[in-house]
């Protein structure tokens, strides 16, 4: 295996181990937002979307990099705005339940 | 520069998600995690344009354009209420954007790709696809297109038959690095996802995308191996972890396994034959403004059909209008009303009831015996005393809230079908319980006119 790919998978063990940190606790009223927030960070892959279009050659290459952006893009576009407007709902409440 | 901005977009993320657990701080996450989306796509941007060749950005363009628009025009216009489908259909494009940045990897190199990276491609293919194609299962199941009682195509052998098939055929591609083996894994790896999918009751839907989620997280960090990205292993990471925390969480609070979850095809199988052969009683409006008009504490059970019937506004309503004569109104919410854990949260909000209102499980059931009625709105399997009682019944064990043990329960509910579920519900036989065949919305209503005239 080549350093960078060991490199990588240090980088993606610890990030999941954060990621399990971060989430542990969380109350069930911010499931659904928290869900579809997790669902728009998913869609970094944006930036693989847009290497492969930008670089693709052919057009079975274009095809695939032109529906990998578009997919991409509905999740980070959509998957944000509809996490903004659950919670917008959230802040005119009086604060948290304690 | 170009890994230290994608490291600068990975800490938004994990500070975004933070934020997410709290609500005080969840809008403010969430800005923060699409900052560092908007940073990572104009750092790779700027990478590709500082190198020197032909690049297609009119691909690029067109994609964002079309991808951007469609995404903002279904955030912009979905009722709250269809908020879980929308949030499986959005996953979907997500797993299946990284199974094409796999595909877009094999066509550029023809597969001739190290071992290591071959690896990650097809895993990327495969989990991706399983993304796509099971999401949308789960969508449509939502939606109603298809029915939400588990579908048995072939059960737990189906399932691994295509699983292995899937991997095995992969691994030719891996070995050989013939495409055809990496396009043969991803056709099997779909059907996978509409089979396995499908085999689910629409009941545990909520658990399904959840696990989804957390799939389309790791496809994207595959895809992140497969082109050496430390962006998307990062944010891939990030959510396949948060995301199998929380189908656990979920799990639990149904008290199943996943396994039992994805594999035991619940819900729906044992639909009582005598259903609408056994007494109830009936209440119309009056009876129900009566009954709650006079009540020291009134609970409100929220389920799906209030979502369905959009009557969050008119309970809002009507708890004012008992809050003017005196009676204390609760909300009970169990941990999987509605369709996906948090979502009678999201409805109840939206209609500006406030948050120290609401009880979570472990709340309100002590409240139950001290209190005069439960008004039950849409809700079904949350309710049903046989996770308690009968042990051959298919939510046995299920933690449920114990509305029977207030005085009295009213329950508002189109007709005596079944829940999502599929179970038969004793609790509407109980001598307690008053049933009001309506609309949700149309009975609240109702009953908030008729308590005006007591």
């Amino acid at each position: 295996m080549s350093d960078v790919f060991i490199q990588s998978i240090v980088v993606f063990v610890l990030a999941s181990f954060v990621g399990f940190e971060v989430i542990r606790r969380v109350p069930p009223t911010l499931h659904t937002p928290l869900m579809s927030g997790a669902n728009a960070i998913s869609g970094i892959t944006i930036v693989g979307a847009v290497i492969a279009a930008a670089t693709g050659t052919g057009w079975v290459a274009g095809v695939l990099g032109f529906l990998a952006v578009t997919f991409a893009m509905i999740n980070v576009v959509g998957g944000f705005l509809v996490t903004d407007r659950m919670l917008e709902m959230f802040k005119k409440l009086p604060g948290p339940r304690k | 520069m170009t890994e230290l901005s994608y490291l600068a977009a990975g800490v938004l993320f994990i500070f975004g998600l933070k934020g997410l657990t709290s609500p005080r701080t969840a809008r403010r996450g969430n800005q923060m995690a699409a900052l560092g989306m908007l940073l990572a796509t104009i750092v790779v941007v700027v990478d590709l344009l500082a190198m020197d060749a032909a690049m297609a950005w009119g691909i690029v363009i067109a994609g964002m354009v079309v991808g951007g628009t469609i995404g903002a025009v279904l955030a912009i216009r979905v009722q709250m209420t269809s908020m879980p489908e929308l949030v499986a259909a959005f996953n979907g494009f997500g797993g299946g954007a990284s199974a094409l940045v796999a595909a877009a990897a094999i066509v550029a190199t023809g597969a001739d790709f190290a071992t290591e990276t071959a690896t990650t491609t097809a895993l990327s293919l495969i989990i991706g696809t399983v993304t796509l194609t099971g999401s949308f299962v789960a969508y449509g199941k939502l939606q109603g297109i298809f029915t939400g009682r588990p579908i048995a195509v072939g059960g737990v052998l189906t399932n691994g038959v295509l699983a292995g098939l899937s991997v095995a055929l992969g691994v030719v591609g891996i070995v050989t690095g013939e495409p055809l083996a990496y396009w043969g894994s991803a056709v099997v790896a779909g059907v996978l996802g509409v089979v396995g999918v499908i085999a689910i009751g629409g009941a545990d839907m909520p658990v399904v995308i959840s696990l989804l989620n957390s799939l389309s997280g790791i496809a994207a960090a595959m895809a992140g191996f497969v082109i050496n990205n430390q962006a998307l292993i990062v944010g891939g990471a990030l959510v396949g972890a948060a995301g199998m925390i929380l189908t656990v969480e979920m799990s639990v609070a149904m008290n199943r396994s996943i396994s039992n979850i994805l594999f035991s095809g619940f819900g729906g199988g044992a639909a009582a034959e005598d259903i609408g052969t056994k007494p109830v009683k009936r209440a119309t409006a009056d009876d129900a403004a009566i009954t709650l008009g006079y009540a020291e504490r009134v609970i409100v059970v929220p389920g799906y059909g209030l979502a369905v019937a959009q009557a969050q506004h008119a309970v809002r309503d009507l708890a004012l209008a008992l809050e003017a004569r005196g009676v204390e109104v609760l909300y009970a919410i169990h941990p999987v009303a509605g369709r996906m854990p948090g979502h009678m949260n999201v409805l109840l909000a939206e209609a500006d009831i406030s948050y120290d209102k609401l009880l979570d499980l472990d709340q309100a059931n002590p409240l139950f015996p001290r209190t005069d009625v439960v008004l039950i709105v849409g809700a079904n399997d949350v309710v049903n005393p046989a996770a308690k009682t009968d042990p051959d019944s298919p939510i046995w064990g299920m933690p449920i809230l114990n509305v029977d043990e207030a005085t009295t329960a009213i329950v508002v509910k189109r007709s005596l079908s079944p829940g999502f579920a599929g179970i038969d519900n004793p609790l509407f036989y109980e001598d307690s319980t008053l049933m009001f065949f309506a609309d949700a919305k149309a009975a609240i209503e109702e009953t908030t006119a008729a308590l005006a005239r007591l």
